[in-house]
């Protein structure tokens, strides 16, 4: 009742407020917007009228009832926190007001962090705060450490405090410029694995701790390059794949195409025309690029932005030449875990399979030995790592998609390696259990690629940077959709038995592959619609299609 | 004096012990006319708290083997004929075989006094070696300054901010009762001073070598006021029944608590912290990272045990030694388990037993800090007063120093009528209840006791050094041989205002085979060293070091059947002195069963009305939605320095 009354007079005081904007009622407004945000500080238009309000007595106090003002406003913003200390506004009206003074008492603010998280060592607003305060203060960052130190001691299970020391821990141990950024010395790294494995054994279903283990053994974003260039004489066309994902003709990241040394302006596009971020793009060549009569033609693509570059040869005489990083396990993938020294990984899988025999069933456990053993030799634990996905799938049967596709995205991983090992263009993907395709900008020079037997339910958009695709085989699966099949210059053969295309329409992309001469689409349901002979017929008229 | 006595009451507790205070404050609670009375000067019974020059007193009357004659009216003459009497014990008997050590140097030129104190005090003291010295350790006392000094405590300590709840203590100057206490000739002082020169430094000695901070005897008397011994040793388990009678009847407001710092274990000669909360097994140096692992996950079974009887059933007929040693535990991890965590030994209990225990001590972890356990600051003397409080509040009516004759009994209906007091004023009530020590030879004939030996030091440092020398211990010492009984040993720190700064007050505690000394001793050498010269040029001594030792024995009454004493009418009712557990379930136990019989279905110390409810209304600066009865639940798991119960979290300013 009494509240209500107060709203009442409060809303009628507010648009008073704003109509006159004299500012008459200025303390009056403190004063009401105080007794309803004194019993909920949630109320973010309260607050802002309040910010208002001390900005326009700013200019009219003398000094001494401006820090009177500032002082009862500090009093009551934290008896507002004391009813909610997770209350955005009013966390956000105190950065905002110590902000404003000219001689803020970061000591107070300090203590006062360190009193809610006594309270609650979990409050990530109060964190928040803090690291606002440390950073104005300039705390050092050991003092803060040693904050975090204290309050893990006191309870581990605290993402803030580990997150706080992520970020802490490389401003104390800064590297040498050359080395990977963001990444800590092998002495402090040590330190903290040994620490973060106290919580882990103590409590292994914390997640805390296992993130923050994760961060430490995960390394820096690889450096960004060019990983392929290709060109194909007969399509006339221009392929390259990037380390990440990029929007080329976005302001940032524009490609230069030098042709025996001298500037080319192309148009570049995505393989499947869709022209969003992706690793790979392509760009047709004029025929006086292309032309027979100089004994070799050079392609330089320069990446300005991300400062890197790649030349290839098409020489007299061939239909395509290529440049390509030889995919090592290191470089080529980036693992979810690696550290320079393999022994530190070394020793922390040993740590985890002990733990791991005492709890059997934990799965932050199971999930890092895997990524241990991904980090450390991919193809040599590759059996091992498959039988734990099985035991992790079992114990934590919600995320059984999630673990079949990061099984899917290992094996991958694992065929390619294979494959370069081999110096093919084949690969065999069959019989793997697959449920998605990754990595497909590392198979542009794939010719023939096996996809039977596994449980895809479609050929990604991505499949369209196969450029060099003739044959593929993805019978018996569970494909559904064809986006992928797309835009394929050489594919001539393909075969999708035993799937579960349903209509006719899914075919519409093979439409664009000039030289598909051979489609099998036994044991699939559209095999049975009505007129779809006469679909094929007019949809690819010089392709052999089987449907029975 | 005696006039204003009012001579009818509903129920006259007889003792001002926990479970006596618990249901005089119950009973008061719940409307009765309660009259507290007790022959001592002092609150508590043999659960009282003492300074030092307090408890020279105490032992000083404990020692002394004369009878006390009394000069009372005679009671005899004033029963009727249809009446009967039973005479009431005049003296406690209830401690025995006191010994005293003093090990400290001893000041012999110098008249000390304890500051503060009201009364001249001799500063006469024993020697390092005499066992049966006490007499002479004890400084004449009058017994003014005990009672003085022990009434003005719940005042002293507990923040009153309304007179009107101030304990009242009606406190009869009765001229027969000083002559119970001023038997003054042991003033002099009686050891042989060559014999005391032996081992004890000089006084200039130690004058001359202030840094080295060593604490003398003359120091130990001078600041006597600090320390507040208790006569029992007891812990509050943090989900105790004290503990929920404390929150729920809002006595928690009169007391402050502090929780005890960690769990010590004795092991191969050596005292080593025993992780037992999920942030000590993170944070221990000692386990490795498996032995983290199989603790964590013993203890995380027992918290549930009760959901996975496989695990257990098959050994249920085994002791809970027997069971860890099934279980993938280390042996250091078995020991603390056995003996720090379910604090039972070897052969006591059963695999079930051992479950329940360590469940309830995990259960209790983490309510108010990393322990399971509470200490109140000034002692566990302060709890009863606390209740006595509580009870002077709602009208009950004090009187220490009150001696009661005997219970006058209606031959007819068999029931007691009526006490007659040292005045020979009659006074009726309708129940009566009398602690066991009251109970004159008569009645006890036929009650087997139990004893408990104890013992009380003085130290200059704790027995586990770490970074802060704030802790409280707790540290179990296993029985080494069969038929022995496992000693607990519990360190406070000055900060629990029970000792002056730069000493540690340790108790031992076990359940008694022979004299005290003789039960503890053993365990007291093993981790304490004398305070003697030689070993004080050595810098580096490793164990601490014993200032001042106390020995004594004291009776066990609680595990006595109330048929086993002669002839007791049905409405006088016993109450038990302390018995030798950690915990004080007992006490509340008992006191919740007698308070319902006294008053059947009333309820137990229901939470009082808080005035403040009646006044408060538009302070809405003051987020405390104070109801009285809102329980503070501390689960945040934040320790903090001084637990009190009731406003778990006060962010000042």
């Amino acid at each position: 009742g009494q509240e209500l009354r107060l709203r009442v007079r409060l809303l009628g005081s507010i648009s008073a407020f704003y109509q006159r904007q004299a500012g008459e009622l200025d303390e009056s407004v403190l004063e009401l917007t105080s007794q309803i945000l004194g019993a909920n500080p949630d109320f973010a238009t309260l607050w802002n009228c309040r910010r208002e309000v001390l900005q326009r007595l700013e200019v009219q106090k003398s000094p001494e009832e401006l820090a009177a003002l500032v002082k009862a406003e500090l009093g009551f913003l934290e008896s507002c926190l004391r009813v909610n200390p997770k209350s955005y506004g009013t966390w956000h009206h105190r950065c905002w007001l110590l902000g404003r003074l000219p001689e803020a008492n970061w000591a107070r603010e300090l203590e006062l962090c360190a009193r809610f998280l006594e309270v609650d060592e979990r409050n990530f607003h109060c964190w928040d705060y803090r690291r606002f305060v440390a950073a104005q203060a300039a705390v050092p960052p050991a003092e803060e450490l040693a904050f975090t130190d204290s309050l893990i001691t006191r309870n581990f299970s605290n993402y803030s405090s580990w997150h706080y020391r992520s970020c802490l821990l490389p401003q104390l141990h800064p590297q040498p410029d050359s080395g990977p950024q963001g990444r800590l010395p092998e002495d402090v790294l040590l330190k903290e694995l040994e620490l973060v494995q106290n919580a882990f054994f103590t409590d292994p279903n914390d997640q805390s701790a296992w993130f923050y283990h994760r961060w430490l053994l995960g390394r820096a974003d690889p450096q960004d390059a060019l990983h392929c260039l290709h060109v194909s004489r007969d399509e006339a066309c221009l392929t390259v794949s990037f380390s990440r994902p990029l929007l080329v003709g976005s302001r940032t990241e524009t490609l230069l195409l030098l042709v025996d040394e001298s500037p080319l302006a192309v148009a570049w596009r995505t393989p499947d025309g869709r022209n969003r971020p992706s690793h790979v793009w392509l760009c047709d060549l004029p025929a006086t690029s292309l032309n027979d009569q100089l004994p070799q033609h050079t392609f330089r693509v320069i990446w300005t932005a991300g400062g890197a570059q790649k030349e290839c040869v098409l020489l007299k005489g061939r239909q395509e030449g290529w440049c390509r990083d030889s995919a090592t396990d290191e470089q080529l993938f980036r693992c979810e875990l690696s550290v320079e020294k393999s022994t530190v990984l070394q020793s922390e899988l040993e740590s985890c399979k002990e733990l791991q025999e005492l709890e059997p069933e934990n799965k932050w456990c199971l999930l890092t030995i895997i990524l241990l053993m991904r980090a450390l030799d991919p193809l040599q634990y590759e059996k091992e790592t498959l039988q734990y996905f099985q035991t992790l799938k079992a114990v934590d049967p919600m995320r059984a998609a999630y673990l079949d596709d990061l099984r899917s995205k290992f094996l991958l991983e694992n065929s390619v390696l294979k494959m370069e090992y081999a110096e093919v263009r084949v690969l065999h993907l069959g019989h793997k259990d697959l449920t998605v395709l990754c990595h497909l900008e590392q198979l542009l020079l794939i010719t023939h690629l096996d996809l039977s037997h596994n449980r895809l339910r479609a050929l990604p958009p991505a499949l369209a940077a196969l450029r060099c695709l003739e044959v593929l085989q993805a019978n018996d699966n569970t494909i559904e959709s064809l986006d992928g099949v797309t835009n394929l210059p050489r594919l001539q053969e393909l075969f999708l038995c035993n799937n579960r295309l349903q209509q006719p329409a899914v075919l519409q992309p093979l439409a664009s592959c000039p030289r598909l001469v051979l489609l099998n689409l036994q044991g699939n349901p559209l095999c049975q619609a009505v007129g779809i002979s006469e679909h094929l017929a007019e949809l690819l008229p010089s392709v052999r299609s089987s449907l029975t | 004096m005696a006039d204003n006595l009012p001579s009818e009451f509903d129920v006259v507790v007889i003792g001002t012990g926990l479970p006596e205070s618990i249901i005089a404050a119950a009973c008061s609670r719940s409307g009765q006319r309660v009259l507290h009375v007790d022959s001592r000067s002092y609150y508590g019974g043999n659960w009282a708290s003492f300074s030092f020059s307090g408890l020279l007193s105490w032992l000083k009357e404990h020692q002394e083997n004369s009878d006390i004659v009394n000069e009372c009216p005679v009671w005899q003459e004033k029963i009727l004929e249809n009446e009967e009497a039973i005479a009431l014990s005049r003296k406690d008997k209830t401690i025995q075989h006191v010994e005293v050590f003093c090990y400290a140097s001893q000041d012999l030129h110098e008249d000390v006094e304890e500051a503060g104190a009201l009364q001249k005090n001799h500063a006469s003291v024993t020697s390092a070696n005499s066992t049966e010295a006490a007499d002479s350790a004890c400084p004449p006392t009058e017994d003014q300054s005990l009672s003085t000094a022990s009434c003005e405590i719940p005042t002293e300590h507990t923040p009153s901010s309304d007179p009107e709840s101030a304990l009242e203590v009606n406190d009869f100057e009765a001229t027969g009762e000083k002559e119970i206490h001023c038997d003054d000739k042991s003033s002099v002082p009686s050891t042989s001073e060559k014999e005391t020169s032996e081992n004890v430094p000089m006084a200039e000695e130690t004058a001359e070598q202030p840094k080295t901070n060593r604490i003398t005897y003359s120091q130990i008397i001078k600041e006597g006021r600090r320390f507040n011994i208790d006569l029992v040793s007891k812990l509050l388990y943090s989900r105790g029944l004290l503990i929920d009678l404390l929150i729920k009847s809002n006595v928690s407001r009169y007391a402050e608590f502090k929780n005890i710092t960690r769990i010590l274990a004795f092991r191969e000669g050596r005292v080593e912290q025993v992780p037992c909360s999920r942030a000590d097994v993170f944070n221990s140096k000692q386990l490795t990272m498996v032995e983290k692992r199989m603790l964590m996950k013993f203890l995380t079974f027992c918290m549930e045990y009760e959901e996975h009887p496989d695990e257990y059933k098959a050994y249920e007929e085994f002791t809970f030694s027997e069971y860890l040693k099934t279980q993938k535990l280390t042996p250091n991890l078995q020991y603390f388990v056995l003996h720090s965590i379910a604090m039972t030994s070897e052969t006591a209990s059963s695999t079930i037993d051992g479950l329940r225990a360590t469940k309830n001590f995990l259960h209790c972890l983490g309510r108010y800090g990393n322990t399971p356990f509470l200490f109140p600051l000034y002692g566990q003397g302060e709890l009863p007063q606390c209740f006595c409080r509580m009870c002077a509040v709602f009208g009950g009516i004090y009187c220490l120093r009150h001696l009661v004759q005997c219970l006058v009994v209606d031959k007819e209906s068999g029931k007691c009528k009526a006490i007659i007091d040292q005045f020979g004023q009659r006074i009726i009530s309708k129940h009566f209840l009398v602690e066991d020590s009251y109970f004159s030879e008569n009645t006890c004939s036929h009650v087997q006791y139990r004893q408990i030996s104890r013992a009380v030091l003085i130290t200059d440092r704790s027995v586990l050094k770490t970074d802060s020398d704030q802790q409280i211990s707790i540290l179990t010492v296993p029985a080494e041989e069969p038929g022995a009984f496992a000693v607990r040993v519990i360190e406070l720190c000055s900060s629990t205002m029970t000792c002056m700064k730069g000493t540690y007050l340790v108790h031992l505690t076990c359940t008694s085979s022979k004299t005290a000394r003789e039960d503890l001793e053993p365990v007291v050498q093993k981790l304490f060293t004398p305070y003697t010269e030689k070993e004080i040029e050595n810098e580096e001594v490793e164990k601490p070091r014993l200032l001042w030792a106390l020995y004594f024995n004291m009776r066990d009454s609680s595990d006595v059947s109330r048929n086993s004493y002669n002839d007791l009418p049905s409405n006088v009712y016993v109450c038990s002195g302390p018995d030798c557990a950690l915990g004080n379930d007992n006490a509340v136990k008992q006191a919740e069963a007698l308070f319902q019989q006294i008053c059947p279905n009333e309820d137990f110390c229901p939470p009082p009305p808080n005035p403040e409810d009646i006044i408060l209304d538009g302070d809405s600066l003051q987020p405390e939605a104070s109801e009285s009865s809102a329980i503070p639940e501390a689960n945040s798991e934040t320790p903090r320095e001084s637990t009190n119960l009731r406003n778990p979290e006060e962010p000042s300013e």
